[in-house]
Parts: C-alpha cells; sequence; structure tokens
C-alpha cells in the first residue's frame, strides 16, 4: 500500500513538473521567437519561486497576490538588463543573463532569511492541476493567438531578418524588449507555481544547468510554433521520469540534444536565416 | 593587513587575467563566445590531477601536460562543433547554443566519470613554508603562479604578434573571409587558435586548483562568470581590454571580501558588467567591435 501511495505521489509531482515546464518552455518561445537568446529563464523563475515563497510564507499574503508579485519581480530586474543589452548584438543578452543566474545562486546560497544552502521549506500546497493547466492553457491560447497577428508576423520578420524588419519600420528594440519582459515574467510564474506544489525550493535548482535545459525545450521544439516548446517540454520532462536509466544521464541527453539538433537542423531554431550564404 | 590583500589581489588577478585572454582571444577570432572555454579550464586541472596522483608526475611536469592537454581537446571539440557551423555561416548564437549544450553534455560525463567530491593535490606537492616579509606571508607557490600566468601571457604575445601563424590569426581576425582568399588556411589558423585559447584555459585551471587546492568537475562553472565579466569589461575580442580587466576584477573581489563582505563578491562583479553594458558597451578601451543591433 505504501509503495502505491509512493507511485501516487512520484506521478503527481511528474504531472504537475510537466505543465510548470510547458509554461517555462513557453517564456523561452517568447525570446527565441525573435531570434534573441536569454539564458536567464531559471534565474527569473529563481526570482519567481523565492519572492513566491516569501509572500505566502513569511507575509501570509494570498496565492493571488503572490503569483503576481512573482511575475513583476523578474520583469523588473529583465528590464534593467534588457535595456543596455538589447541595443546591442544578440550575445551580450546572452553573456548577461547567464551571469544573472550564476550570481543569484550564490547571493540565495548566502541568504539566511531564504534558508541558504539548506533551501526554502515548508511552502504551502496552493498549485493544483486546475490552476496549472489553466494557466498553461491561457498562455497557450494567447500565444497562438498572437503568433496568427499582425505582432506575430513582426516578430517573425525579426527573427528572419533584424535589418530588414527594421527598414519595414518595426519598432525591434520595442519588441524585444516587449518579448524579454514578458518572458521573464511567465518563467516567474512558473517558478512560483513550481515552488507551491514541490513545497521546498534551493538555490541549485535555479542555476546554470536549468537554464540549459529550459533552453533544450525550445531547441527541440522549434519555433515554428508555440506548441512545439510545449510539445519538447513534455517529451524531455517525461522521458527521463519514465525511463529509469536515463535519470543519472538527464544533463547528458540534454546537452547532446541541443549539440545535435543545432548541428543538423539550425533552421528549427534559428530561422531560414541561418543556411543564406553570400 | 592591506599589503596582504593586495597581494593575494594579484594572484588571483593573473590567473583570471590568463582565462580570460584565451576566452577574448577566440570570440576575437572566430565570433563566437565558446562556453566550452569553462570545460577547457576544469578539464586542464583534471588531467594534471591526475598525473600526479595516479601516475605520480611531478609537478612541474604535470602541470604543462594538463595544459596542452586542456589545448588538445580545445582544439578537436572546437573542430567537431564549430566548424559545421562556419561552413554554413550560422548566426553567433547559433554556434553558442551548441557550445552551451556541449559543455552540459561534457560537464556531465565528467561527472558521471569522476563524480562531484572535490579533489586534491597529493599534500607532498603542496606542504610548503610560506615566506614572511613585515607583515607580508608569501607562499612559493603564489610566486609561481604569478611567474607561470606572466610567462604565458608573454608567450601568447610573441606567438600572436610574430609568428606566421599568428598573422594568420590576426588576419582572420579583422575578417576570415578576406584571409581565406589571401591564402590564410582558416581551418589551421582556427585549430592553433582553439589549440592556444584550451592551453590557457587549461593552464589557468591548474593555478586555480592549486592555488585552492580543490579540483572538481562544475570548477568551470564559477569561472566562466569571471570569464564573462572581464571580457565585456575589457571588450569583447580585445586582448590587452582582457588583460587589464581580468588583474582588476581580482582585485576587486578580494577587496569587496576583504572590506564588504565575501557573500557579495560575485554580485559586485556581476554590478560591473551591467554598469560597463550600460556606460561603455564597447569596453574600457572602446576598441572592440561591437556592432549595435
Amino acid at each position: 500500500m505504501e509503495a502505491l501511495d509512493d507511485l501516487f505521489w512520484a506521478y503527481q509531482d511528474l504531472f504537475y513538473s510537466l505543465g510548470v515546464n510547458a509554461i517555462l518552455a513557453l517564456s523561452m518561445y517568447a525570446v527565441v521567437a525573435l531570434g534573441q537568446l536569454s539564458l536567464g529563464q531559471a534565474a527569473f523563475m529563481g526570482i519567481g519561486a523565492y519572492i513566491g515563497a516569501v509572500a505566502t510564507v513569511k507575509l501570509g499574503l494570498p496565492f493571488v497576490v503572490a503569483l503576481s508579485a512573482a511575475m513583476a519581480a523578474p520583469a523588473v530586474v529583465a528590464a534593467l538588463i534588457g535595456v543596455p543589452t538589447l541595443r546591442l548584438t544578440g550575445v551580450y543578452l546572452a553573456i548577461a543573463t547567464i551571469g544573472l543566474g550564476e550570481v543569484l545562486r550564490i547571493l540565495y546560497l548566502n541568504s539566511d532569511y531564504l534558508g541558504g544552502a539548506l533551501g526554502f521549506s515548508g511552502i504551502p500546497h496552493k498549485a493544483d492541476g486546475w490552476i496549472i493547466y489553466g494557466l498553461l492553457a491561457l498562455i497557450l491560447l494567447a500565444f497562438l493567438l498572437i503568433t496568427r497577428s499582425r505582432v506575430g508576423r513582426a516578430c517573425e520578420a525579426i527573427r528572419e531578418d533584424e535589418d530588414a524588419a527594421k527598414v519595414m519600420g518595426i519598432n525591434v528594440t520595442g519588441y524585444k524588449m516587449t518579448a524579454l519582459i514578458l518572458s521573464a515574467a511567465l518563467a516567474g510564474l512558473g517558478g512560483a507555481l513550481n515552488a507551491h506544489f514541490s513545497s521546498f525550493i534551493s538555490p541549485g535548482e535555479f542555476g546554470f544547468e536549468n537554464a540549459v535545459t529550459i533552453l533544450s525545450y525550445a531547441v527541440l521544439g522549434g519555433v515554428a510554433s508555440p506548441l512545439g516548446p510545449v510539445l519538447g517540454a513534455f517529451l524531455l520532462t517525461a522521458l527521463p521520469e519514465l525511463l529509469r536509466s536515463l535519470h543519472g544521464l538527464r544533463g547528458v541527453v540534454n546537452g547532446l540534444i541541443i549539440v545535435l539538433v543545432m548541428i543538423f537542423l539550425p533552421k528549427g531554431l534559428l530561422g531560414r536565416r541561418v543556411r543564406r550564404t553570400l | 593587513m592591506l599589503p596582504q590583500q593586495l597581494f593575494n589581489a594579484l594572484v588571483l588577478g593573473s590567473v583570471y587575467a590568463l582565462f580570460s585572454l584565451g576566452f577574448t582571444l577566440v570570440f576575437g577570432v572566430a565570433r563566437v563566445v565558446n562556453l566550452l572555454y569553462g570545460f577547457y579550464f576544469a578539464c586542464g586541472a583534471f588531467i594534471a590531477l591526475l598525473l600526479a596522483t595516479l601516475a605520480q608526475l611531478p609537478l612541474w611536469l604535470a602541470a604543462p601536460a594538463g595544459a596542452v592537454g586542456a589545448g588538445l581537446i580545445a582544439a578537436l571539440l572546437d573542430g567537431i562543433l564549430l566548424t559545421p557551423l562556419r561552413a554554413a555561416k550560422a548566426p553567433e548564437l547559433a554556434a553558442l547554443i551548441v557550445t552551451l549544450g556541449g559543455v552540459l553534455l561534457f560537464t556531465s560525463l565528467l561527472t558521471l566519470a569522476f563524480g562531484t567530491q572535490i579533489r586534491r593535490f597529493p599534500v607532498a606537492l603542496m606542504a610548503q613554508s610560506s615566506w614572511q616579509w613585515g607583515g607580508l606571508s608569501v607562499a612559493p607557490l603564489q610566486l609561481v603562479i604569478i611567474a607561470t600566468a606572466m610567462t604565458m601571457v608573454a608567450l601568447l604575445f610573441l606567438f600572436i604578434d610574430r609568428s606566421k601563424q599568428g598573422m594568420a590569426i590576426r588576419a582572420m581576425a579583422e575578417n576570415s573571409d578576406v584571409a581565406s582568399l589571401m591564402g590564410v588556411n582558416v581551418a589551421r589558423a582556427m585549430a592553433f587558435t582553439s589549440f592556444a585559447a584550451g592551453s590557457l584555459a587549461g593552464a589557468a585551471g591548474i593555478l586555480i586548483g592549486l592555488n585552492f587546492n580543490a579540483v572538481h568537475p562544475y570548477m568551470g562553472e564559477s569561472m566562466m562568470l569571471r570569464g564573462f565579466v572581464v571580457i565585456i569589461v575589457g571588450g569583447l575580442g580585445d586582448i590587452r581590454g582582457a588583460l587589464l580587466a581580468g588583474l582588476a576584477l581580482g582585485f576587486t573581489e578580494v577587496l569587496t571580501a576583504a572590506y564588504i563582505s565575501s557573500d557579495f563578491k560575485e554580485a559586485v562583479t556581476f554590478s560591473a558588467l551591467v554598469l560597463t553594458l550600460w556606460l561603455r558597451p564597447s569596453g574600457l578601451f572602446g576598441k572592440a567591435v561591437v556592432r549595435r543591433a
């Protein structure tokens, strides 16, 4: 009976993780759809998780307020990093966001208020399947509608050829900025949801490896449609759980997928521009 | 107290400069932010450690072998991962993503092979009494670190400025298409660049491993943050900028730890990166090529 209970709990967590990781994949999609690369998704997720946990546990605020704060805080941080970097080439945003993750991880580690290396525990179970999948459906629907709109076509134009898009009168930097802020808010939401079903968060969850894992959802899914990253997240979350032998190899598998997809199918992620020669 | 802090800062700063030099060199020549660079850093330390412990080689043999080994691994992996993308004229970000996947892949493999525990160099290598000058305590190892870093930096400058291969590398940094038309063997120049940069990373890994006497698969991760800060503050692709910014980073870290709190040294470092992006995106000397989007 106990074994059955364990099994149930293990798969309940997997069920929640699938939904949250799909939201994280969409947060990555928001920037990759414009041909930008943010490696700060894990960092934004961490900000959301810690802010959300502090709001419900330490301040006793309602869950809705916690979720809103968890979206607002990473959005502000994203703006602070986005304003100086988005004027420059994509490399600068990638470097600044990857650096952000490392710095925040070390700050959490050293903060007694946030539980330090032992992590933040005792977070109430506020996120259930209805909330997680309801939000996922809402976000996915919004993305699908945007993709088919004028805004979606502008994003595609920026991804395919930034200079041409600018000449056509598209406010390239404005679009990039909006996408980055939206993406950070979604990652923060994912982090807060994650914290409120796993009841425990620790600094190690928001480091480099998780940032690459979130990227691998989008790399596997491609940018043709927002459904791609969602499927990528489902696949890469479920596989290591169902095939236990893959469990210790998660880093190897995710890394290998990124390398192989980028070398052999680079069109999948960064658009047609990749194969254009001089 | 202050002279001791400044001396420790010089030791750390010279290793940071050494590390960042190769990182910025690869960007300058290949226009790729190569995240595998942190893995080469760990590789150098691991090869030297294994040679010193398993093969019981003396340090003066194990350390150079570690640096050369890391350089060979760098030339091999860069060749396999980045050549197809360069041939396809892929955008900068595609190469960055490949190396990102690569660093997760290879670091995970390194962890599978050696575990996450911290390994240490044999005690016999480390047992030294330090010299005292007034209030200043100087370990022979620290002098070796400074001397090694300076020698390698000088060798790199000689190689780039004086050798024929160095000229090919400079030509590529200027414009790889034109260099190729002028008869530069681009693939060979790339391999030399990767080897040179990889050995600098490996050497830095060995020196940091010796300085803190700790070697583990993830040691490259925290080093990459420093590498990012240095190449942005120094200017992407600017070799002299990296040298200066690397030294400055050593001083910033040690002085922050001494006078504010060691908890905040990464945050202070990162603020320098963001501040540079706001005020001077092309780096300290403003010579680096920054294509504004």
